[in-house]
């Protein structure tokens, strides 16, 4: 009854083109949004924006840039994590070279650089897919882990070999560095990832996430009615790792505060992968499911398991999560292995016809 | 619907000319110096047994083999290597013989991205999804909408190509290489697998897109039946060597198209 698409005339094309074609679909965002940006603000506690809500933000949109290349383009890729790197390093150099620029022009502007890197490390996946392809991706991870320990002028010659991020202000508020508040820190990510999305969500439901995907379920046939592969392909490279650059600026200016080499290493790649197809390949809301469930959950049964009130040593907690953690992925894989995005898809297929089965 | 580029050629004047065409895979030649044509607004089939070279020379028109021999001259212009993309924006078009759809992707969407050459607004309008973006999107989906409406799949565009049965999956190909209004339609076996019904209504639909549109077709097709009514001439294939090239009823009498499906009594 609440969901449904009944009495909903569209008279022009332009209105059955838009992105939520859906009243209670718009509904709903405006819901979320408002929840987003003033319900947390007022209701949150410290810890909650500063250990769940801006690092789940963060990896949405390395996840959303992630699922650009392997979701929607069809091109795996293990170097996440450098990419994510490339971009908190050119912020911090960009930071340091013009300390007057707006943090958040700079962060954005960081992503071109990671962009360029990506279309770089994207030029062999012409010749090269599949497992192949991630394999040459995982070459540009270790090179770029390697640049950022061997490359001190990356990190201003700091003896620690990290970098630390210094105080920012924008219209004399600081965002960034110690003295700026996790509220104006999250709400910074926030407007950013918000932002991001929507114009992601512009590009895949155009003639550029068309070709693709089209370049994703069948390159010969993408080949045949005019797309060119090779400039696609860079495309989603470059989009691609301009998020991911982002969400590394965002990482360490807005959550870390400070940050060495081994936060980009591959096992970040694999993280940002796993929440990926987790939550669903070639979909944005389940970009967000999957940092979701791979990153808030483990957070939530720390938090929730005293709470039950068993008495448990906190290393048996720890080792209680992998295992939940591990068995819920494979619980989502198994019944739904197109991830939870699918999962909501078919939910509110449900509900469009509810209360009959079909 | 028709593309302006090939309106320089008139109706019956050659638009396709296969000259002396070979190709060779290692030891294995798979076409050997063939030659035919193809002429403005005409039906031409391409028949032949199993293995005959068919599909190969389909491959050879749009730039996914080159030959290793020989030249093609389309619309006037000779060229011995293309790349598939540059047939595409030459004005050729192709369905396979199994189908090649964007399975992932509504029937909607696939015919869309059939039009994404003639899409030119600007990646910072495509972020933005407004002005040009939006202008041409739906310039482009009434274009689309004429072909869903003209191929009957009104019913269908929203629902993933995966999961669409085989009759209506060759449809919506037909429809995704008609929204390139192409000059020239290479089919390949578009009926194959398919039931009588079925067959007859894809026959309508190439007799349609021939007359309305005027676009030149060139297909493929085992069924003898439906190429001896549908095309204007044909040409026939056998072991990469062309044996015979008329209308449907010479070619019905030649003795070498005889023998080639029949065999020959030893």
């Amino acid at each position: 009854m609440l969901y449904r698409e009944a009495g909903q005339y569209k008279t022009n094309y332009a209105t059955d083109v838009a992105v939520f074609p859906l009243r209670e679909d718009r509904i709903g965002l405006a819901v979320i949004l408002l929840i987003g940006f003033v319900v947390l603000p007022l209701t949150a506690n410290e810890f909650m924006l500063q250990a769940v809500l801006i690092p789940f933000l963060v990896f949405a949109l390395a996840a959303i840039g992630l699922n650009i290349l392997t979701g929607y383009t069809g091109l795996v890729s293990l170097g996440t994590g450098a990419f994510m790197g490339v971009g908190a390093y050119a912020c911090y150099k960009l930071t340091t070279f013009f300390p007057q620029v707006n943090i958040i022009v700079l962060a954005i502007a960081s992503g071109l650089f990671s962009a360029a890197v990506g279309a770089l490390f994207g030029l062999p996946s012409l010749r090269i897919k599949g497992f192949y392809l991630a394999v040459a991706t995982l070459a540009a991870q270790f090179f770029l882990s390697w640049c950022f320990i061997r490359v001190p002028w990356l990190y201003n010659y700091n003896v620690s070999g990290a970098i630390e991020v210094p105080s920012r202000y924008v219209f004399g508020v600081p965002v960034t560095g110690a003295t700026a508040t996790p509220l104006t820190r999250y709400l910074v990510v926030l407007s950013i990832v918000v932002l991001m999305t929507w114009v992601a969500s512009n590009l895949v439901h155009g003639r550029i996430g068309r070709m693709w995907m089209a370049v994703r379920d069948m390159d010969l046939a993408a080949e045949l009615i005019g797309i060119r592969l090779l400039p696609t392909k860079l495309l989603a490279f470059a989009v691609s790792s301009f998020y991911c650059g982002v969400a590394g600026a965002l990482l360490v200016f807005f959550w870390y505060g400070g940050a060495e080499s081994a936060v980009f290493d591959v096992n970040q790649s694999f993280f940002i992968l796993f929440m990926v197809i987790v939550g669903g390949l070639g979909s944005l809301t389940g970009s967000f499911f999957g940092a979701a469930l791979i990153f808030i959950l483990p957070i939530a049964l720390r938090v929730l398991s005293p709470a039950v009130g068993l008495p448990l040593h906190p290393s048996t907690v720890e080792q209680l999560q992998f295992m939940i953690v591990g068995a819920l992925i494979i619980f989502f894989l198994i019944v739904e292995p197109n991830g939870l995005a699918r999962l909501w898809q078919i939910g509110k297929q449900k509900l469009r016809v509810w209360p009959f089965p079909y | 619907m028709r593309a302006p580029t090939g309106d320089k050629i008139a109706a019956g004047e050659t638009i396709l000319a296969v000259e002396n065409v070979s190709l060779a895979f290692g030891g294995v030649k798979a076409i050997t110096d063939v030659s035919f044509d193809v002429r403005k607004g005409e039906i031409r089939a391409i028949i032949g047994p199993n293995g005959a070279g068919k599909t190969s020379m389909l491959n050879v028109i749009n730039g996914f083999y080159w030959p290793q021999h020989g030249r093609i001259m389309f619309k006037g212009e000779t060229r011995s290597k293309m790349r598939p993309h540059e047939a595409a924006t030459g004005g050729i078009a192709r369905t396979f013989q199994n189908v090649a759809l964007f399975r992932g992707m509504t029937a909607l969407d696939n015919i869309m991205a059939g039009r994404s050459l003639k899409m030119h607004s600007n990646f910072f309008w495509q972020l933005l999804r407004h002005g040009p973006a939006m202008t041409e999107e739906v310039a482009h989906r009434r274009k689309v909408e004429d072909i869903i409406e003209f191929l009957e799949i009104a019913h269908i565009r929203k629902i993933p190509v995966g999961v669409l049965p085989y009759g209506l999956q060759k449809r919506v190909e037909l429809g995704r290489a008609l929204a390139m209004e192409p000059d020239l339609l290479l089919l390949d076996e578009p009926m194959a697998g398919m039931n009588l019904e079925e067959k007859e209504d894809m026959s309508r639909y190439i007799l349609d897109v021939n007359n309305f549109y005027g676009t030149t077709i060139a297909l493929i097709e085992h069924d003898m039946g439906v190429v001896m009514d549908l095309s204007d001439r044909v040409v026939v294939l056998d072991y990469g060597r062309k044996i015979a090239d008329g209308t449907p009823d010479e070619v019905k009498r030649d003795k070498a198209v005889i023998d080639a499906y029949l065999g020959v009594a030893h």
